[in-house]
């Protein structure tokens, strides 16, 4: 790389205006692959699941995968696109042994989906992101590259080659391009992906995992001197995570500014992002590689998806997640901060379904944002699989609604459910964890600590109310903290009223 | 290209730099004389094709598909497919489970 020095961001957003656009492949979660009866299933051995179809074996014949095609128009409903009466496949030819056939099945100027929306909110505000196409196209197989340093191409020998991935259906979806964010570019591509991400994942048709690759996302950056017209993009690949879409536009707008302001000219090429360092370095340059001569893929017959079959599909579209968000944030009288946190948490599924197992919002926000948000942090997994389950936690609240734990115990419960000990109610019984709420046992206590503690006890009596809190700290040792905190309280003034 | 043909024979369908773009593309070594060879006779193919231009008229929408057929489609079912034996047993090279080939460089994967 070089060593030039990178200008400053709030200089490079003054001066230049960007211009990004996204492109964003989803691995569909169908039982087969497009075109043949093959399993899709994540990590097994090697070409074990491959057929004639997908290894591009003479005399076999692609079929298209209806669950596919109907999860691809969903889809594009969901993003207000309209749906082709009438497309066809394309084979995309081009030389790299990651599809055996030596062209891909894809779709080119007939795309199923065209021309939608998808509206997504930075700081409170909602941009509105053209989508151009939304296609359908199937997976390509992974390379291992061996005889150099392992896995990077430079210095390989040999490629080793596996076919499990060929032929997994994939979408993908290309929006127009986005000009007119300013500095706020790189957080409108982040929140773009997330809500992209959140809408597929509601339409239950892929488990969209950017970290197992069933998301992946090039992001296209451009910049210009304000009010003259679009530079050169630059198309930045090997984008693996939220954070990496931000910091990859980021980085490019540096990058780019740098190579303006010393009078350079920006190349039409592919770069990598590099998780590492954050930066980009350059691939293939477009100008000399592209031509994947593509023409009708003449053994698939047309696609023609009737007006019918399409208003179905569009009448069974689930609430989108803007619009179950803000249906959420009002049931549950929240600020857009708190929602915010919420959202941040990943637990706004959580809490819904521990409202609906007999929480309150107020309560089930708490333990989800508090000791298990806290708990998962600790442990790095994500908070849905903590080892709670959202009725467990509403199932502890109503113990501690009921009175027979206190917030302490509570959390010792919880703690209990996290570690996989059983229910609630099991580990509050089975580790004597309840309240003691026989006031004899606790009149005794009180009693006990007013008389070993006389000089306390004569403050209190001559109204300093205050001083209470170091007996209901010496009751509550002597129970072993199962006793709430203000029943104790009230109990130790009315002995010294 | 189409509109070329259709000019006539003095136009060629085909150039000798359009042969060795395809050629390259199709990694194919291709020498300077068959170069000379192949536009020569692959013009005279598309010439050949660029017949059937002269008949359609423009009441014949285009088509690339022979029968009137749309919307093939199979249930999203598994069949059983190949075990890494049989997948592999006609590939030139394998390891460690994987097609081997010799490594490319300079190219991309599609997606």
């Amino acid at each position: 790389m070089t060593t030039t020095t990178l200008p400053a961001y709030d200089d490079v957003v003054a001066r230049y205006e960007p211009v990004i656009g996204l492109e964003t492949h989803v691995e569909l979660g169908t039982n087969t692959k497009m075109f043949c009866g093959c399993p899709t299933d994540f990590g097994g051995e090697p070409n074990t699941r491959v057929c004639p179809v997908c290894l591009g074996l003479p005399g076999s014949l692609p079929v298209a995968n209806k669950a596919a095609i109907e999860a691809t128009i969903r889809i594009g409903l969901a993003l207000n696109c309209s749906i082709a009466s009438w497309c066809r496949f394309a084979r995309k030819n081009y030389f790299y042994p990651d599809m055996p056939k030596n062209f891909q099945i894809s779709q080119y100027d007939e795309p199923l989906c065209v021309d939608g929306y998808l509206d997504v909110e930075v700081g409170g505000e909602l941009v509105r992101i053209g989508i151009e196409r939304v296609h359908l196209e199937e997976d390509t197989g992974k390379t291992l590259h061996v005889g150099g340093a392992t896995g990077r191409i430079h210095g390989a020998t040999e490629s080793l080659v596996d076919y499990n991935r060929a032929g997994i259906p994939l979408v993908e979806i290309v929006t127009k391009p986005v000009p007119g964010t300013g500095a706020l570019a790189p957080e409108v591509a982040r929140a773009y992906v997330t809500e992209l991400r959140d809408v597929i994942r509601s339409l239950g048709v892929s488990d969209v995992r950017m970290e197992e690759g069933s998301l992946r996302c090039d992001v296209n950056t451009s910049l210009n001197r304000p009010g003259q017209q679009w530079g050169t993009r630059t198309e930045t690949k090997n984008v693996n995570s939220l954070r990496s879409v931000e910091r990859a536009v980021r980085s490019e707008m540096l990058r780019q500014a740098s190579v303006l302001d010393a009078g350079g000219r920006i190349t039409q090429e592919t770069r990598h992002f590099h998780e590492d360092t954050g930066d980009t370095t350059p691939g293939r340059s477009k100008e000399t590689a592209t031509d994947y001569r593509y023409f009708p893929e003449p053994d698939l017959v047309p696609l023609a998806p009737d007006a019918a079959w399409v208003a179905e599909l569009k009448a069974a579209l689930p609430e989108l997640p803007r619009l179950y968000r803000r249906r959420l944030q009002l049931q549950w009288g929240l600020s857009d901060a708190d929602m915010q946190s919420v959202l941040n948490a990943g637990a706004v599924e959580l809490i819904e379904a521990t409202v609906a197992a007999g929480a309150t919002p107020a309560a089930a926000r708490k333990w989800w944002l508090g000791e298990l948000s806290r708990r998962a942090n600790e442990t790095g997994v994500e908070l849905a699989d903590v080892g709670a389950t959202p009725h467990q936690v509403a199932e502890l609240q109503g113990l501690v609604d009921a009175g027979k734990l206190n917030d302490k115990l509570a959390r010792t419960v919880l703690e209990g459910v996290v570690a996989g000990e059983g229910s609630p109610t099991e580990i509050m019984t089975n580790k004597g964890l309840e309240v003691v709420s026989d006031t004899g046992a606790l009149t005794a206590a009180v009693d006990e600590a007013i008389a070993a503690n006389p000089d306390i006890a004569e403050k209190i009596r001559s109204g300093k109310v205050a001083a209470a809190g170091a007996l209901v700290g010496a009751v509550m040792k002597t129970t072993r903290g199962q006793a709430d905190a203000k029943t104790v309280r009230e109990l130790i003034l009315s002995r010294l009223a | 290209m189409q509109q070329d043909s259709q000019k006539g024979a003095l136009m060629a369908a085909i150039s000798r730099e359009e042969v060795a773009h395809l050629a390259r593309l199709s990694r194919l070594a291709v020498t300077e004389e068959e170069l000379d060879t192949f536009a020569g006779q692959l013009d005279t193919i598309l010439q050949a094709v660029a017949q059937v231009g002269e008949v359609a008229a423009a009441d014949i929408p285009p088509t690339s598909h022979s029968v009137p057929l749309t919307n093939v489609l199979r249930e999203d079912v598994v069949v059983p497919g190949l075990t890494p034996a049989e997948a592999l047993s006609g590939a030139p090279d394998a390891e460690e489970q994987r097609f081997r080939v010799p490594r490319i460089l300079d190219e991309d994967v599609a997606s």
